[in-house]
């Protein structure tokens, strides 16, 4: 038997004893996380790029589709450099070779970036609560067979097959939320499993067993909760993930097609004229990292306040 | 006795976490002198552990010590690594808790001996080879040459705290500092631990510091002990002097919340309620079997952890379950709530086979037998508050009550397990441990079950704590007039709360009596071994006991022949073979023993 | 242990043919054939054509000519480039790409293990926090920003150091000259390098927080042979099962990477593959691939039990 530092009655009693109220795991994770400085930060930054982006129609004067021949490729209105056009008016970005306003499409660009990591996270998590959860609540020969496929399929580049799913539908806009997703779901998978299967060997679903609870009961009751915090962290970290996957098809044009557009079309489109106008690629890029790195933050901050080991 | 290696002062050892700052170890002032033990005692947080970490720089990154020791006179606190690297490891050495997550996983045991000697002695590799095995022979592990080429999953838990004791004594050190080197291992293997650290003692004449919360550990081997409580010493002195004139209050609690095996009712309070002579049985299993499947190379195979158990248990009856780890107590104990499939056999609650209900009727029955378990954290669901854990049953098998009569149940059942009522909306892990298994005992009786099974309940809890909760149970047993199975590694504990004690090894019965036919007149070799191996906090007496050793490894359960190892005449020398089952033989009314060969 | 691994093998042959069976249907379900893109021809023609490429049979005995090849090496022609077989293009864009790859994997393992085990040696240090930091970076920002970004400074912008220009070619493969190869090297590798030093940092402070490393540290030994001997080799497992998901994401690096840089690699083709339209490259590139990452794991699931002597060799 190994005697486990269970800490000692004096540390409880130190607690007052008419502080009744009990603080659960969530308002303790809570807590952590708010005196995470770059969370917090993540998480002001995220959320003003979020409301700009539902905003984006009616913050500017022009469309998103709006040509104006007679600034194509200009530099931002207060980019005063001899030799290169100014494309004046309330062009703050500057505009792109068709002489559309790149403020307003970078945000629309945020519209799609931020919508297909919303909805593909949400289709990967889907898939992979149920997928993982059943394996993990089956266990043994159902969970080794159903575990060994997602091995299998987790080292393929699947990004591979998502290009293939593009290229037979013909760059559908909705397929491609579901493609992304139907790709990211095998981590969540694999953490809804590992978690499910380790909850069920707790002591504490036994004594629930022996308190005459039902299995849905438990589930309901015990398991859930206890999933949920892996969970939220590895659905923060997917959404960027899925951010990345769109604008890497985007950026080989196997993504959303013209006029509409997202971070990865318009940082192709910047590449490709970045000797002569790089604003066209330092926009698109300065917001399409800062909202990964938000997310990759508020992942961190949360994985560290629901997990408290220290690090 | 006269010259000091080990001279420690003004110690003090503070814990960085992010919550607060701990201080572990207060002004510490200890001395180690040469060729003596010095025992340090106390219970888990009393930073007996931590202060020996720290004294040779082995803090973990959060911890900070100040003060001074001194090796030989000379300051060591504070040295570097490549300083204290000079004598640790050769003149200072320490030995761990758990031998196997202590022992490099992927470096075999002669790799891990014969590298402590090239660095510090710079010897040649084959005569440190050579020099291992010696050591290896001195520690009792037979067939050296074979086990240094082994890795360290490859070797028993005794084996591998030997390999760890011999890493520590290869380089012939000055002092041997072993913390809680027996812990994690059976008594009868603990047996042969101590004893092999104390003959090395007399034979190298090595001082050692021997860490432990075992009050019977300390008794046998110290010379002088010190006694810690909070980062604090209450008491030094030679261990006659402790043990028979404790001088601090302390010091007498611990030895007196120790329960002793060599004294059965030591006090009026541990006296067991007696059973009317009519009391009916109310549990009856009959030849019950627990058969995992294991993976062998392309086959599977069955391990039996219960090999065909029966017994019976009476309205009101404690009945002990004794055994060492991997006997099948705690599978048998599933299986007789149901919590595990059983393989075979029957259990008859009231008369009514358990096998037969369906999943509702069962459910329905729950309300009869509760568990608690073992690890009180682990038992508590992390996300629910203490008042939702206990009101769980409740909630379940009497669907009736309302809101507010559970919560006055739960306010009730919690003031009587000696928990604040108040706090019925705390988490457990704003808990201590004791209090947590407070928690599980109030769960397990809110619904006044007729049986409960304490699945080693008090085995991860202080002596003093354990003490308290022992004497909860009891209480509550004869209060709610229940029938209790009290399953155990530790036959001290099981003698004051049982009326008959079962012996188990490897998933059979080897014996059962009694109580104090068990502990007065054991019959089987196994229970004369187990009994012969606990350590008794009495120093003359540990000091002159004899011991019944077991010979040999124990065997693995997956061996055809491991039923047969009291019983060698009968087994066929075949690992596959069908083998003779030994029987149990009534040796007296109520006596039960298993056949085995006369002892010779 | 041989049969261990004979096992393994034996587990991932239906692996790859289910991997071919899902790409070939796929293919096959795309609408429209092969040709449409081209004028419309005579009736005859199309006919011979799709009898030149068995495409008049019924699907599962194209299916079964297809596997039939494949088991002798056969990836069919592209229905694109006419004169040249799927197999050919592989073989021609291959020695690109596995140079790139191989030489930024031997980066990225190199100084990401280095990094990763500097920050875990100096944990919640200034050094630990730095390269933390850094790595972060390294994952957050993707390839297609990096790859113009670092063309932006070293390529176009150029860098004089101390008054020699050191400006390296932004685009093409030229050969395969060291020059050329810098940047897109820099480009694959950054992320890897990241994603690496992370891994072994966690996995190197729990080994470092062990019992184990506490038992070495108390026999007396040095660090750097605690770290050498007792350690790094625990602390390197999590890396040999990351490898096979590394090598998938350099592959799908090498996509973005080869395009930019204009480079003649496999995955280059693949790209001008997906959007002509060349359902035979595409399939053939995607079988390449999922071979070879599973022929890694394979190799990497080998590797793991031999160095970790504790693996039971029965699952």
């Amino acid at each position: 038997m190994t005697v486990t530092d269970i800490g000692s009655d004096s540390a409880a009693l130190m607690i007052r004893a008419q502080d009744v109220q009990g603080r659960s795991l969530w308002v303790d994770a809570w807590q952590r996380l708010l005196k995470n400085r770059a969370a917090v930060v993540s998480m002001i930054v995220l959320g003003t790029i979020a409301v700009l982006a539902i905003l984006a129609p009616w913050l500017s004067q022009y469309s998103y589709d709006f040509q104006d021949y007679a600034v194509t490729s200009c530099a931002p209105n207060w980019w005063n450099e001899p030799g290169i056009c100014n494309a004046g008016g309330t062009h703050w970005f500057g505009t792109d070779s068709l002489g559309r306003d790149l403020f307003v499409r970078v945000l629309f660009g945020a519209r799609v970036s931020l919508a297909v990591g919303l909805v593909a996270t949400l289709v990967s998590l889907m898939i992979g609560v149920l997928y993982g959860a059943t394996a993990g609540y089956l266990g043994g020969r159902v969970d080794g067979v159903m575990m060994r496929l997602v091995d299998v399929l987790y080292s393929l580049p699947f990004i591979f097959f998502v290009i293939i799913l593009m290229v037979v539908f013909h760059r559908n806009f909705y397929l491609l939320f579901v493609a992304i997703g139907a790709v990211e779901w095998l981590t969540m998978a694999r953490i809804v499993r590992g978690q499910t299967l380790s909850i069920k060997q707790k002591e504490f679903i036994e004594a629930a067993r022996a308190a005459g609870v039902g299995s849905l009961g438990i589930i309901r009751r015990h398991v859930i909760p206890n999933v949920l915090g892996p969970v939220i962290v590895y659905v923060t970290l997917t959404i960027p993930a899925v951010i990345l996957a769109e604008s890497f098809l985007s950026f080989l044009g196997l993504g959303i097609a013209d006029p509409l557009t997202s971070w990865g079309v318009l940082i192709a489109d910047g590449t490709a004229q970045m000797e002569n106008c790089p604003w066209l690629l330092i926009f698109p890029c300065a917001f399409m990292t800062a909202t990964l790195f938000c997310f990759n933050f508020i992942g961190d901050g949360l994985r560290d306040a629901l997990d408290p080991k220290d690090r | 006795m006269s010259g000091k290696i080990l001279e420690i002062s003004n110690l003090d050892v503070h814990f960085t976490t992010p919550d607060c700052d701990v201080h572990a170890v207060k002004d510490l002032h200890l001395e180690v002198r040469e060729a003596e033990c010095l025992g340090v005692v106390g219970e888990s947080g009393s930073g007996k552990s931590q202060a020996f970490l720290a004294a040779i720089g082995l803090l973990s990154g959060n911890g900070r010590a100040s003060g001074s020791v001194k090796y030989r006179g000379q300051e060591i606190l504070g040295q570097s690594q490549r300083a204290l690297n000079r004598f640790r490891g050769s003149k200072i050495t320490m030995i761990f808790q758990d031998p196997l997550t202590s022992l490099t996983p992927h470096m075999t045991i002669g790799a891990q001996l014969v590298e402590t000697l090239c660095v510090h002695l710079r010897l040649p590799r084959d005569e440190a080879a050579k020099r291992a095995l010696e050591v290896l022979e001195l520690v009792r592990i037979p067939e050296g040459r074979r086990r240094m080429s082994q890795f360290p999953h490859e070797l028993s838990g005794g084996m591998r705290q030997r390999v760890m004791i011999a890493m520590g004594v290869v380089c012939g050190p000055d002092l041997l500092i072993a913390d809680e080197p027996t812990t994690a291992l059976d008594v009868t293997v603990q047996a042969e631990i101590l004893e092999i650290m104390r003959d090395l003692k007399d034979e190298l004449k090595t001082s050692i510091v021997l860490v432990s919360h075992d009050m019977g550990v300390i008794a046998g081997m110290a010379d002088r002990v010190a006694v810690m409580r909070g980062g604090e010493i209450v008491e030094t002195g030679p261990v006659d002097e402790i043990y028979y004139a404790p001088k601090h209050g302390y010091t007498r609690m611990l030895l007196e919340a120790v329960p002793r095996l060599d004294l059965g009712d030591q006090s009026a309070q541990s006296k067991v309620k007696e059973l009317p002579p009519d009391a009916q049985p109310i549990l009856k299993v009959d030849d019950l079997r627990v058969h995992f499947p294991v993976a062998e190379g392309w086959r599977t195979k069955d391990l039996r952890a219960v090999d065909g158990v029966s017994f019976y248990l009476r309205e009101g009856e404690a009945l002990g379950i004794v055994g060492e780890s991997g006997c099948g107590k705690s599978s048998l104990a599933r299986a007789l709530l149901k919590l595990l499939p059983k393989t075979d056999g029957a259990v008859l609650w009231l008369g009514r086979d358990l096998g037969r209900l369906d999943g509702e009727e069962l459910r329905k029955l729950r309300r009869d037998f509760q568990i608690v378990f073992q690890d009180p954290l682990a038992s508590l669901d992390p996300r629910m508050t203490v008042g939702e854990s206990i009101a769980e049953p409740l909630r379940s098998l009497k669907p009736h009550l309302s809101r507010e009569e559970i919560r006055r149940c739960v306010r009730d059942m919690m003031d009587q397990v000696g928990l604040e009522p108040a706090w019925i909306n705390r988490y457990p892990h704003e808990f201590s441990g004791g209090q947590n298994q407070r928690v599980g005992v109030a769960r397990a009786m809110i619904v006044e079950p007729k049986l409960v099974i304490c699945d080693e309940a008090v085995s991860a809890l202080d002596a003093s704590i354990q003490r308290q909760m022992v004497d909860l149970i009891r209480e509550l047993q004869s209060e709610f007039d229940m029938s209790l199975i009290f399953i155990s590694h530790d036959l001290s504990v099981v003698r004051q709360i049982a009326h008959r004690v079962m012996v188990l090894y490897l998933g059979r019965i080897v014996e059962l009596a009694d109580r104090d036919v068990i502990y007065g007149d054991p019959r089987h070799p196994y229970t004369k071994a187990l009994l012969s191996a606990v350590p008794i906090p009495d120093p003359k007496l540990e000091r002159a006991k004899k011991r019944v050793r077991l010979t040999g490894e124990l065997p693995s359960p997956l061996d055809s022949r491991a039923p047969l190892v009291f019983l060698k005449s009968k087994a066929i020398d075949d690992p596959e073979a069908v083998q003779y089952r030994p029987k149990l033989i009534e040796v007296a009314p109520g006596h039960l023993v298993a056949e085995h060969d006369a002892v010779t | 242990m041989v049969s261990y691994a004979l096992r393994r093998v034996l587990g991932a042959a239906p692996t790859l043919l289910i991997i071919i069976t899902l790409a070939f249907f796929m293919m096959r379900l795309a609408p429209g054939g092969p040709f449409d893109s081209q004028r419309h021809l005579p009736a005859e023609i199309e006919r011979n054509v799709a009898a030149a490429y068995n495409l008049d049979k019924p699907i599962y005995e194209q299916y079964a000519i297809y596997l039939d090849r494949l088991m002798h090496g056969d990836l069919g022609p592209s229905y694109k480039s006419k004169d040249f077989t799927v197999g050919q293009l592989i073989a021609e864009g291959l020695p690109v790409s596995a140079k790139l790859g191989l030489a930024a994997i031997a980066i990225a393992l190199l100084l990401g293990i280095a990094l990763g085990v500097t920050a875990a040696l100096h944990q919640n240090m200034a050094a630990d926090h730095g390269i933390m930091s850094v790595a972060m970076f390294g994952i957050t920002i993707p390839n297609f920003v990096t790859a113009p970004l670092l063309t932006l400074l070293f390529g176009v912008y150029g860098l004089k150091l101390f008054g020699t220009d050191v400006s390296l070619p932004v685009a093409g493969w030229n050969g395969g000259q060291l020059r050329n190869m810098i940047l897109p090297v820099m480009v694959l590798a950054l992320p890897q390098i990241a994603i690496i030093a992370r891994l072994v940092r966690g996995s190197m402070v729990e080994v470092l927080h062990s019992n184990y490393v506490r038992t070495a540290r108390a026999k007396g030994l040095s660090s750097y042979r605690i770290v050498t001997r007792h350690a790094l080799r625990a602390a390197l497992l999590p890396l040999v099962s990351y490898l096979g998901p590394a090598i998938a994401q350099l592959a799908t690096g090498s996509l973005i990477v080869e395009q930019i840089f204009q480079l003649p690699g496999i995955g280059r083709y693949f790209v001008l593959a997906a959007l002509n339209r060349d359902y035979t490259l595409v399939l053939g590139v995607v079988i390449f691939y999922a071979a070879f990452i599973i022929f890694l794991n394979l190799l990497a699931d080998i590797l793991y039990a031999v160095l970790d002597p504790r693996v039971s060799y029965r699952t």
